[in-house]
């Protein structure tokens, strides 16, 4: 008996497995370079691959969605001393370790571009381009006091954890 | 080669992912049966090619080397 279940399960699970192979999400949460790099090249490879590719940006993951010329964002002082601390935008992010005042990041784009691997910004291009959908966190637009105005065109509509999380009920889920 | 290739990409020195990036956008443009040419050097890009076509649907038609140059032909499924 339990041997008949087990090959009954088998069917329903691979059906599941399935399924979530056509779905990618990946929950952006930071804006070191280090990591904003892997979910560029991953949310590209998926829509690639035709997934259903959704990144979900919050927290730090949310400045790499401000517009390149935007230098400080947010209402309040503390929201624009958030800003000046650590300027917004894809082309100006900070390696999470070795830094060093800007040397690091420098150093791994020159490496990317003399091994001709596409920077963050034209990979997220290239997303918009294949169709995956960026959506922004509502609630960290708000602690930060970001704008629709301060950050880069063709994003989907704010959303909260509830939706990304029901997004990502049967999807490959990434968090990076 | 007796069928004609519509399109021919040159990714040639690139990095990971974008070979299959730029060949999933570039077969968008293309009718269902046309053939497209990949040359690549990418060494990752044999087992990457062959993954992509296994998930995709598109054929994988033929595969060879010369150079230091892999050739990917694909026909859109």
């Amino acid at each position: 008996m339990a041997v008949r279940e087990a090959e009954l399960e088998i069917p329903a699970h691979e059906h599941e497995d399935q399924h979530k192979h056509q779905k990618l999400v990946i929950i952006a949460w930071s804006g070191d370079l280090d990591k904003v790099w892997p979910q560029m090249i991953l949310a590209t490879t998926g829509a690639a691959m035709g997934m259903q590719t959704t990144i979900f940006f919050t927290f730090w993951g949310l400045f790499s969605l401000v517009k390149d010329g935007v230098h400080i964002t947010g209402e309040n002082w503390m929201q624009k001393m958030v800003a000046m601390m650590d300027r917004p935008g894809m082309e100006h992010l900070k390696l999470g370790k070795m830094n060093f005042a800007g040397a690091g990041p420098k150093m791994m784009k020159h490496l990317a571009k003399e091994h001709k691997v596409a920077s963050p910004g034209e990979l997220l291009e290239m997303a918009r381009d294949l169709g995956v959908r960026l959506v922004p966190c509502q609630m960290t637009m708000d602690l930060l006091g970001l704008t629709r105005e301060d950050m880069i065109e063709g994003l989907g509509d704010p959303v909260g954890a509830t939706t990304m999380l029901l997004e990502a009920q049967d999807a490959v889920t990434l968090f990076i | 080669m007796s069928a004609q290739i519509t399109r021919t990409l040159d990714l040639k020195g690139l990095s990971c992912p974008l070979p299959i990036v730029k060949t999933a956008q570039a077969i968008r443009k293309l009718q269902s049966g046309d053939l497209i040419e990949a040359l690549a050097t990418d060494p990752g890009s044999v087992p990457d090619f062959e993954a992509w076509c296994t998930t995709t649907g598109n054929e994988l038609v033929e595969q060879s080397e010369a150079d230091d140059v892999f050739r990917f032909v694909i026909r859109k499924k």
